[in-house]
């Protein structure tokens, strides 16, 4: 409980001086330390705290004490039942994870969500961006297009799994079968086989199945955020590149690409953030083996009859915490940092 | 479809929005165009392929596509499938205990985010930046971090008989709303933020000439111009509730309580050995999220679009 008090207390600092601000009239007193003025004073400053502090509490207790809580149980061995049970195990959970009897499945896991990334990069992020990029060009129909190729993004991922394993997947009728199969039945979601193995790891051939089911929905998200960084690129910038005589991949790859940087920052966060997070569609289809990703080893380890430790199971979430953090930091306070900038 | 045919033609006329201006003359049709149309309708052909083929799959029966599979002719056309499904799979309750959930988290998520955005962005004091990072940091961290914990704590904490059927948080409705709002106000506050930050400056002051308090200068005159915003994050928070999984898989662990996303989990087992009612039950499940979807368009991608762009 030591480990929760933590982000309690940075909230505790920044309540007493959070309405003291160093304002605008405050700055203006010359010399020496600035006068340290509340910004807010009388009901105005009860208004701001609760405000402010109703809200923080609210996210704090739901994300980040859960957060620093299952790095702290990542240390223990628990079966959950009574707290009494629970008992410190240091680095015992790793190390069976990472040597011991769960290496094989951690790092198929790991495997997997690495796969589910470059996938996302090298497939649906190109394909959207292509997309994006041919109906910015002012054809006819443009908006049908774009609704078209949306409509998944607005589905969950476990519906976007249910509709691919009836309707494209089905061993025998489905639509996956019917185009590939050649007359024989294909078991798509149920072999587990490496498409290519090295080591006893591999890319199974249900997990792809899986990844482009996936791409059906990802690939219309993608299109949608670089269309909206097309329009706003300058007109009369694609008009001279192309008055100069650059070909239509010059004036994308010299001029458009560039202008696009803060497309590609948001893609590139939203598809590692995804690769991590992805779970519905695996879970529902509830495949043999190979198709794991860390999300749902972190969850069979805390629910149903797998659930003997949730230490182990806390480490595994731990693994995706450190997998991620460093990455939201960077991109956060980068993102904040740009905007004090320009503001 | 007639449409394409024409589009085709008149699309040559207007290559880009650049030389629309310049070439008023019409061009004859250039290859490079009927080109991209028939690579784009064979894509859109492929993309509708599997929601279009469940709907049509969904009127016909079993028996039907198993003997001539999903894309022949139908034998016969009905709502059976549709009837078989909302006898096994409770929808209307189910449609029911979503909007208990939804709403509730919608309206209070975008409530509280706005506050603290409202605060934060508003006005600058020493850790402004800090709670701005700390919203939207978390809502960035995967769910499945976090799930140890919180379940372990929903289990323990106790709920009267009348709020819970399981007697304490954990399996009641309270649990899940309560999750989404302190997950989703991470998004909600990004979205927020950033777009209170482009409202003048002067505005804040404007008000404090005037006399305004905070709440009211809250209330009254920042809220109103984030009308768009909240347009936009209402359509996309809808779909994320609406679209929820995780949360009600782990935290409702009888089907019968479950919102209607997660409830497909137990739909599988139920309906395995009919792909038409499966398909059936599932269009069930689309159909919310795509009306909003359809009528709600233009402020869904704007609420996509508002998080990525700035301003």
């Amino acid at each position: 409980m030591t480990t929760a008090a933590e982000p309690s207390s940075t909230e505790e600092q920044a309540e007493p001086t959070a309405a003291e601000s160093d304002d605008h009239a405050s700055t203006q007193a010359a010399g020496g330390k600035p006068r340290r003025r509340s910004q807010f004073v009388g009901t105005d400053r009860r208004v701001f705290l609760a405000m402010l502090l109703i809200p923080t509490t609210i996210h704090i207790l739901i994300v980040w004490i859960p957060t620093i809580l299952s790095i702290g149980l990542s240390l223990t061995k628990w079966n959950g039942i009574r707290i009494a049970d629970l008992e410190w195990s240091a680095l015992e959970n790793y190390d069976q994870i990472i040597l011991g009897a769960f290496q094989q499945d951690f790092f198929q896991a790991l495997l997997n969500n690495v796969w589910l990334l470059l996938f996302l990069f090298f497939g649906p992020t190109l394909l959207g961006m292509f997309l994006a990029y041919l109906l910015d060009k002012s054809i006819r129909g443009s908006r049908i297009y774009q609704s078209v190729f949306y409509t998944p993004v607005v589905l969950s991922l476990a519906v976007v799994g249910f509709i691919w394993q009836n309707i494209m997947y089905d061993q025998e009728f489905g639509l996956a079968t019917w185009a590939f199969g050649g007359g024989e039945n294909v078991a798509w979601l149920g072999n587990q086989e490496f498409l290519f193995e090295f080591g006893g790891y591999g890319l199974s051939k249900n997990f792809l199945a899986i990844l482009v089911a996936m791409a059906w929905r990802h690939t219309g998200y993608i299109m949608v955020l670089y269309l909206a960084g097309l329009k706003s690129v300058d007109a009369s910038l694609k008009e001279s590149a192309s008055l100069d005589g650059c070909n239509e991949w010059q004036t994308f790859r010299h001029v458009l690409f560039p202008t696009l940087k803060p497309i590609n920052v948001i893609v590139v966060v939203i598809t590692v953030i995804e690769a991590l997070r992805a779970f519905d569609i695996v879970y529902v289809l509830n495949t043999p083996r190979n198709t794991e990703l860390l999300s749902i080893l972190t969850t069979d380890n805390l629910i149903g009859e797998g659930a003997d430790n949730i230490g182990r199971g806390s480490a595994y979430a731990t693994m995706l915490f450190l997998l991620c953090i460093g990455f939201v930091l960077w991109y956060v306070t980068n993102h904040y940092r740009n905007q004090e900038a320009s503001v | 479809m007639t449409d394409t045919a024409t589009t085709v033609t008149t699309a040559a006329a207007n290559p880009t929005k650049a030389t629309k201006k310049i070439v008023t003359k019409k061009k004859p049709l250039r290859p490079a165009r009927v080109v991209l149309h028939v690579f784009l309708i064979v894509m859109g052909i492929l993309w509708l392929t599997p929601l279009v083929v469940s709907l049509y799959a969904s009127f016909r029966p079993f028996s039907d596509t198993q003997a001539n599979g999903f894309l022949s002719l139908p034998s016969s056309v009905s709502f059976d499938n549709y009837k078989a499904a909302l006898d096994q799979g409770d929808f209307l309750d189910k449609y029911w205990n979503t909007a208990l959930i939804l709403f509730p988290s919608l309206i209070l998520t975008l409530f509280l985010a706005s506050m603290i955005a409202f605060v934060a962005s508003r006005y600058t004091w020493r850790f402004n930046i800090f709670f701005l990072v700390l919203f939207t940091a978390g809502n960035l961290l995967p769910q499945q971090i976090m799930v140890a914990p919180l379940f372990q704590a929903f289990r323990r904490i106790p709920l009267p008989e009348f709020m819970s059927n399981s007697g304490n948080l954990n399996g009641s409705n309270w649990a899940i709303i309560l999750l989404h709002v302190g997950f989703q106000m991470g998004f909600c506050t990004f979205v927020l933020s950033n777009y209170m930050k482009l409202l003048p400056k002067e505005l804040n002051e404007a008000a404090m000439v005037d006399g305004a308090s905070l709440w009211t200068t809250y209330s009254k005159v920042v809220m109103p111009l984030t009308r768009p915003a909240l347009a936009a994050l209402a359509t996309l928070e809808f779909a994320w509730i609406y679209n929820d999984f995780f949360w009600a898989v782990i935290f409702e662990q009888r089907g019968d309580d479950r919102p209607i996303t997660s409830a497909l989990a137990n739909l599988g087992g139920e309906f395995v050995t009919d792909t038409n009612v499966v398909a059936a039950a599932s269009i069930f499940v689309i159909i919310p999220v795509m009306v909003v979807y359809f009528a709600l368009q233009k402020h869904f991608i704007a609420g996509l679009t508002l998080g990525s762009t700035k301003g």
